[in-house]
Parts: C-alpha cells; structure tokens; sequence
C-alpha cells in the first residue's frame, strides 16, 4: 500500500474537551484517563458511505411527512459541506433531528409540558450534491427547558450528523440560529475555549434562499476535517 | 488560510429520532468470508450505571480484510453484501449487540499488520464528541504485534479485546471512567 495521509489536528480551542463543567452530564461520561494517540491507519481513512437511492427524495421536506402541515415557521436550512482545504464534500450523508415548534421531541424520554404535533417528526435526511450542497424544508425548533442548572433553557437548535470520507471525518453538531438571547447562557453552545469557532455554529439569514411567501432561508455550511498534505512516516 | 472544521455538539437525549432508521445490525447482510460473531455488552458511566442513550457506531473490513472504500488498494476481493458499518443504540438497561463477521487482518503502519479489529463511534448525551475505541478478538494472534495495541499500556489492553463466553457470543464493554476505564484513542477530534 501506498503511504496515507492523515487529517489535520484541530486548531487550538476549537474543538470541546470532552469534559465541560458547565455541562453537568458531562462528569460521569467523559473519560478521566487520557487518550491514547495513535497514527493514521488505513481503518480510520476509510470510513462508510451511502447509496444515494437509500435516503428518500422526500426525506428533506419534515413539513411534508404527514397528512397535514406542522405547526409553526416554516424554514429552509441550506449550506454546503466542505472540508478544511475548501474542496466540497459530495455526496455524504446528512442527518437531521429537532424539536417541533413548541419545543417537544418526538420521543419518549422527552417529558418537557408542551405538546406534541401529529404533523411533525422532527427527523431527515439529504445526500450532498457535485458541489457539496444540501438542502432541508422545516419548521423553527422551540427552546425548551433543561435540568442542567436552574432554570435552563437550550437555545433553539437543529442537530446535524455527517460522514464525510472516513471514519476520521464524522462530526455530530448542532445548528443555531442568529440573534437567540439563550445563546450567551448554553453550557453546550458555549463548549469551545475559541468564540468564533462557536459562532460558526450559528446560520446565517439569508434571503438567496428565502422562498416569497412560503419560508425564511437560513444557511449553515460545515467544514469537516482537512486531509494532511504529507504522507505519515509512521 | 484554509477552513477550520465545525465545532463538535452533543448528540442529547433525543438522537434516536433522527438516526434510529440506520440502525444496522447484522453488519453482514448475506452469506461471505469470515467467521460470524455477536458481540454483546453494556456501555457503564462514571457510578458504574447503564447509560440507557448511548450509540455505538461500527466500522470494520470485511473477512477478506478489504474496506469497501476507495482508499483501499489492497488485492484483496469486496463482499457484494458487506458494507462494513453498523450503528446500535444502548437499551434500557444499557446493553448493546450486534451481529458481524470477524474482519481479516489489514495493513498498519510501516507495513506492519494490523490484527483483526472494529473501530468503534461511542456517542451519548454528556460527551461533547465523539469517544473512538476499538474492539479486536480473544485469542488471536495477531493481538501480540498489533502495532496500535502495543501503544497501550499492558494492563489496559485487555478493554479493548473481547472476552469469549461460554453462550458463544463475544462480550465487550465500554466503561467510561474509573480502574476499568475503558481505552480511547486520541485522533486529534
């Protein structure tokens, strides 16, 4: 085999530790003991990738999943997925899950008092396209409450999860949106030592994709980690 | 200057509603090279308590020890029904399983051979990302010169091989702190 490149450490205060104080579920599952680095090998430069045909043509559209149409402001979330060199990352799988407009998840652990909507199940998916675009239709998560301290409150959010080329490039994260007076008070938003690192997790209004009369357009584009330009000596 | 990558968020409480559809297990979808395994265990936190909401994604090269990925240039044959990842939540009672085959060795660095192994994702509500560990096979050879174990110190190697059991499944835990502390490696994430 020929040598492998690796990818590209993070820039410093960009990435969370894994434990964040702030962040009360994170001490008793993060890790106490310390990593163990270990060289690029040809297990993490290959990761899984999808058929295109398994992800629904549908799956984009969370406001069309049910007979009628969910409560609240319908959105359109678009961005590409691009990697630290500023190629496109193509033809990857995004997946996206969220709260319905009042603030609820579809799910059973979620007890938070607002209601559920039959309309909504807060979940989809897009394949990137030639140039690393994707392209979601739903409506604007609530905030709701949290136990982490007194009178918590996430921001409203949308979690992402991507593959990217390898196992080396998968990222789960969470979309906010701009102007949230909750944004300066989550432990979890706030998990970066860098501010512009984690300002880059707020979209951006955007009226090129803003459809009349039908939905604000917010773009979000992701960067996954930058292969090396150097082949490993070890 | 080039582009830095999107900070790294919880996966919360809720993921299951966004990624349970690509729940996958068995790995193998039909009949190929390699000897079939189910790998049981429970994912335990910092009390010794099941985490009920943790994920655990799976990547591994098939029986031939191939990756169904273009970054494998190996001379070695694909299986037409084996993609090679898998994705299984925690229950309940925080146990996990999945069904598999046992992955062919594959190359390591400096030309040296990797012993047979699966890369393991652990995901959950309280990690800020991603934890990457492995899971490699009681009893192989390969585990004494596998150039990535012996970068662990000796009394922790044992949390990355799998235990035999006498049901004939293979047992492996993922134990997030304490003497038992599972191994987690470090992949600059």
């Amino acid at each position: 085999m020929k040598p492998l490149a690796g990818y590209r450490p993070p820039y410093p205060g960009t990435q969370p530790n894994h434990f964040h104080p702030p962040y009360v579920s994170s001490a008793k599952r993060a890790p106490t003991r310390p990593l163990v680095q270990i060289p690029y090998t040809l297990s993490e430069i290959t990761g899984p990738s999808f058929d295109p045909k398994s992800v629904s043509p549908a799956a984009y559209d969370l406001t069309r999943q049910h007979q009628g149409e969910p409560v609240g402001e319908r959105i359109v979330v678009s961005g590409r997925v691009l990697d630290e060199n500023s190629h496109p990352v193509t033809n990857t799988l995004v997946e996206i899950w969220q709260a319905n407009a009042a603030g609820r998840y579809r799910h059973e652990v979620d007890r938070h008092d607002a209601p559920l909507d039959p309309n909504f199940s807060g979940c989809g998916q897009a394949v990137t396209d030639g140039e690393g675009r994707y392209r979601f239709v739903t409506i604007r998560p609530g905030e709701y409450p949290w136990g982490n301290h007194y009178n918590a409150w996430r921001p409203a959010h949308i979690h992402f999860s991507l593959f990217g080329p390898a196992f080396a490039t998968r990222l789960v994260t969470q979309m906010f949106f701009p102007g949230d007076p909750l944004l300066p008070f989550d432990p979890i938003f706030n998990c970066t030592a860098d501010e512009k690192a984690r300002n880059r997790l707020i979209s951006i209004f955007d009226w090129d994709t803003t459809v009349p009369m039908q939905a604000l357009g917010y773009r979000f584009d992701i960067v996954l980690r930058g292969r090396d330009a150097t082949p490993m000596e070890e | 200057m080039s582009l830095q990558a999107t900070t790294s968020q919880t996966v919360g409480p809720y993921f299951k509603i966004g990624l349970q559809w690509l729940n996958q297990s068995p790995l193998a979808a039909g009949p190929g090279a390699g000897e079939r395994v189910t790998i049981r265990g429970r994912v335990l936190d910092g009390d010794g308590a099941p985490v009920p909401d943790a994920l655990l994604e799976i990547w591994q090269a098939n029986g031939h020890g191939k990756y169904a990925h273009s970054e494998d240039s190996q001379d070695k044959p694909l299986e037409p029904g084996f993609a090679g990842f898998g994705r299984v939540p925690t229950d309940n009672a925080g146990c996990f399983q999945f069904e598999t085959i046992k992955p062919g060795p594959v190359p390591g660095p400096n030309g040296r051979e990797q012993a047979p192994h699966l890369v393991i994702s652990v995901f959950m509500r309280g990690l800020l990302k991603r934890l990457v560990t492995r899971i490699y096979f009681p009893n192989d050879a390969g585990n004494g010169s596998d150039p990535i174990l012996k970068l662990v110190d000796e009394e922790r190697r044992s949390t990355l091989i799998a235990n035999a059991t006498s049901g004939g499944h293979l047992e492996w835990n993922v134990v997030l702190q304490g003497t038992h502390e599972t191994v987690f490696f470090d992949l600059g994430l």
